[in-house]
């Protein structure tokens, strides 16, 4: 059995794709591939695919990762003109490698995830933004709830800083959150703490971070 | 304000993150068809007037989009209803309905091609066009709108809907959406007013243009007479069929999120022999013609290099009577269980021999096994003309059973012609006996879910003349069926009874129904086919604002010479034949299945030449020989008729 890692860009309509269907997709493509999958044992036989640090829907990402096992290994220079035919639209293959499996076996790959870094760009303009920054940079806390659980952003936001405008002269910031399991920063949260609207705002994926 | 396709981009953007499922309005999905917007001369738009999860999985609209797409001078997109809470975001901000291919308003497109499978999408088809900001009368759309067409089983009988589409079509589509396309496009360079367009549509085989007839009405409500409005139109419409069907389309669409039916369909056989009496399919559908088992196998290998989807389902309405399909199951089991590909096959007959081909595909046993009966008693069997014994029951069930399902799932209907409340206690009794087989032989796991729904007369089938159950009787039964379907291991579903009675009356009504479902629609109708968006007081205040009784279109025996509404519309099995069987069903006189012995249903009669065109297994009908072939050499001139005589 060979397990491969996929690094991939999801763009396009694929953003509006959830996890579940993302994991979907990814099965089907490497039908398409004509690659033979492997699947979980047992009575629901289930395809070995997992996928990395969930994207919210609507994010678009050009740091989302991928780990699959197929049952014959294949050589890399192969698979990856395979992977790019029957990739859809909205999924862009970056870089295939191999994960070696040791004696024990490679943690799963959600584990692994620490930090992530987002571009944001404003549909609409807010005039007093490096003020909002500023003031959400010196809070002491950030105190916020999700899903009826208070708890703290501040110290999830890493940094937080104004991009110059993009080439349509809107508003980009760029946030370094913490990604840990149940310390994970969002990006919409951010934008909440910031007093904008996350449905007017584009957020973009640009790096995963893992565990060295 | 006029919106251009960047215009409807741009906004889309900031509205599809406040909706659920975003990933049903953004078009791009693989192996959707994109051409050059201005280099193609016709637009032609596909709407299923429903949410995208259920117009995705629906093979016509499918076949359609493949048929037209394969010419060079004609691009068709799609589009469905928006689900209540993207409606009120796109209302809100003023978005027209557009085509999720190019993004173009629904008004800038040539033709609108509705797909219609079943009555209750009348009112969506109505908010699509409004949401598209379409004049919704025919008569008040002029050469600068759409041309807009329906087509699909629910139009065999349009005229609760003749008011609101230029023209419907009858029958099969894969041939007569080009020869559409074609008119259209003769028209637009002629320059002539649109009614020389409708003229020139009712001149094709299974277009009906509905302003071209006026009916009549008797003082009683009942149609006296249906008039032509200008004589060049056919007197009687013929439906239409493809004399052998083409391949199946084979780069299907994969959604990007999860739909109704995650499958690839693929139409093995088209019509169905058995003659069920209250069964619409099966009389519109004729004659039963077969794909190959090589174009069949060819067609998956296809589908899953195109899309990689997991589950194959090979259709029709009878999985059982498609000639070679053992031989199919076991090719195909053969050379795609290693991809762990699922193949479903539907509607099998009750038989065990159906338990061995579910046994060789291999399925998943945690769905159940499904079985038809329909009806409860043998007698009541015999009258809907689905003649299967109790004891064959039985013994599929024990099949079933002992070969590793734990549910079996049985649909039957109520309000058959001539029920009586022992006849619904019968659905109970033998739901516990499958129960109790089941117990014999996997003991207390043995499950069995009844699905009943309510019977509805539909035209154009033997059943066209009885009544429909009143509210009361429905919640008798029901209530009965409650009372009785207790205990471990039995499971019931019904059908809300006031949502039997919207599809009642629309299957069997005439023109006055157009302004109660535009009435309807005014109060709001619609996703009537959805329990939680259906309004029956909508439609009641709708038809007393008509001043119509909604019983005179349901409860109410049809004399057997009754004119009907659709009396016009042929599906070319003949009301003669159609009478004789519902009679016969009075005196429980069952029909064989008509392959072995034809029936003169009126199909082969009218589709003679093409008959002896198709030779051998493509058609089950009865081969038809040359007459003059007989004579010997000379005189081999054919006659071949065509609807048109």
């Amino acid at each position: 059995m060979q397990r491969v890692r996929v690094h991939f860009e999801k763009t396009e309509a694929m953003r509006y794709t959830g996890h579940l269907d993302l994991q979907r997709a990814w099965e089907r493509l490497l039908r398409r591939a004509g690659l033979p999958i492997a699947y979980s044992q047992g009575y629901n036989q289930r395809p070995r695919i997992q996928l990395a640090a969930a994207l919210p829907l609507g994010f678009t990402s050009q740091a989302e990762v991928v780990d699959f096992w197929l049952e014959e290994p294949h050589p890399l220079q192969e698979l990856l003109p395979r992977l790019k035919t029957a990739s859809p639209p909205g999924i862009r293959i970056r870089r295939v490698e191999e994960v070696p499996e040791g004696e024990r076996r490679a943690p799963a790959l959600q584990s692994l995830v620490r930090s992530a870094e987002y571009t944001i760009t404003l549909l609409e303009t807010v005039p007093d933004l490096p003020a909002r920054v500023e003031a959400l940079l010196s809070a002491e806390s950030l105190p916020r709830t999700r899903r009826k659980k208070a708890y703290d952003l501040r110290p999830l936001v890493f940094s937080l800083q104004i991009l110059p405008p993009d080439s349509e002269g809107r508003q980009r910031l760029h946030t370094h959150l913490s990604a840990r399991e149940a310390a994970t920063g969002r990006p919409e949260e951010v934008l909440s703490a910031l007093g904008i609207a996350p449905h007017l705002a584009r957020v973009h994926r640009t790096a995963l971070h893992y565990q060295p | 304000m006029r919106w251009s396709a960047e215009n409807i981009q741009t906004e889309l953007e900031k509205i599809l993150p406040l909706v659920q499922k975003p990933g049903r309005y953004t078009g791009g999905e693989l192996n959707q068809v994109v051409k050059d917007w201005a280099a193609v001369r016709t637009h032609v738009v596909f709407v299923f007037p429903d949410v995208y999860d259920l117009g995705m999985s629906n093979l016509g609209m499918a076949v359609l989009y493949d048929q037209l797409n394969q010419r060079p001078d004609t691009w068709a997109e799609r589009a469905f209803s928006p689900w209540p809470d993207m409606e009120a975001e796109m209302r809100r901000v003023g978005l027209p309905l557009y085509s999720l291919e190019s993004k173009h308003a629904l008004r800038d497109f040539d033709i609108i091609g509705f797909t219609l499978p079943y009555e209750t999408l009348y009112t969506n088809a109505l908010n699509t066009l409004d949401l598209g900001g379409i004049p919704l009368f025919s008569a008040e759309r002029t050469a600068e709108h759409p041309l807009v067409i329906a087509g699909g089983h629910a139009v065999y009988n349009p005229e609760p809907i003749h008011a609101f589409f230029d023209a419907f079509v009858l029958g099969e589509g894969e041939e007569v959406v080009h020869e559409i396309v074609e008119a259209w496009q003769s028209w637009q360079q002629s320059g002539a007013p649109r009614r020389a367009l409708l003229e020139a549509l009712s001149r094709i085989w299974g277009v009906y243009v509905p302003a071209f007839y006026r009916p009549r009405y008797h003082e009683d409500g009942t149609v006296a007479g249906i008039e032509r409005t200008w004589e060049g139109a056919p007197e009687t419409v013929q439906k239409r069929i493809v004399a052998k069907l083409p391949p199946p389309p084979a780069n299907l669409i994969v959604p990007y999120v999860d739909i109704t039916h995650n499958r690839v369909p693929i139409e093995i056989m088209r019509g169905c022999t058995r003659g069920c009496r209250f069964c619409h399919a099966g009389m519109v559908n004729r004659p039963v013609r077969e794909r190959p088992v090589d174009e069949v196998l060819t067609a998956i290998e296809q589908a899953i290099r195109s899309t990689g989807i997991e589950e194959i389902g090979l259709l029709s309405l009878s999985s059982s009577d498609y000639t070679h399909v053992l031989e199919l199951v076991q090719r195909a089991t053969e050379r795609f269980a290693e991809q762990h590909i699922n193949i479903s096959l539907p509607s099998m007959r009750i038989e065990s021999f159906s338990v061995d081909l579910m046994d060789a595909l291999q399925s998943s046993r945690r769905s159940g096994f499904t079985l038809a009966p329909e009806a409860a008693t043998e007698r009541m069997r015999n009258i809907i003309n689905k003649p299967v014994s109790t004891e064959q029951l039985l013994e599929t069930a024990r099949a079933i059973y002992s070969r590793g399902w734990h549910t079996i799932k049985l649909y039957f209907m109520i309000g058959h012609p001539s029920e009586t409340l022992e006849d619904v206690q019968a659905i109970a009794d033998l739901a516990k006996a499958v129960r109790e087989e089941g117990r014999k032989i996997i003991g207390g796991r043995a499950k069995v879910h009844a699905g009943v729904s309510t019977f509805v007369p539909k035209p154009h089938t033997p059943f066209q003349w009885v009544p429909c159950d009143t509210l009361e009787q429905i919640r008798a039964k029901q209530d009965l069926l409650r009372r009785e379907m207790r205990g471990k291991g039995l499971k019931l579903n019904w059908n809300d009874p006031r949502e039997t009675m919207l599809e009642a009356w629309l299957s069997r009504g005439d023109r006055r129904l157009a302004q109660v479902v535009h009435g309807a629609w005014r109060r709001g109708a619609k996703f009537d086919a959805w329990h939680e968006h259906f309004r029956y007081g909508a439609w009641l205040e709708a038809f007393a604002e008509a001043g119509l009784e909604p019983a005179f279109y349901t409860h109410r025996e049809r004399s057997i010479d009754e004119i009907f509404p659709w009396e016009h519309l042929s599906t070319t099995v003949r009301k003669r034949f159609l009478a004789q069987d519902y009679m016969w069903s009075q005196q429980q006189k069952t029909r064989l299945d008509c392959r072995h012995q034809c029936f003169a249903c009126g199909i082969l009669p009218t589709f003679r030449g093409l008959r002896m065109e198709n030779p051998g297994d493509v058609w089950q009908c009865p081969e038809v020989k040359p007459r003059n072939a007989r004579r010997g050499r000379q005189g081999l001139s054919l006659t071949v008729l065509t609807p048109a005589e």
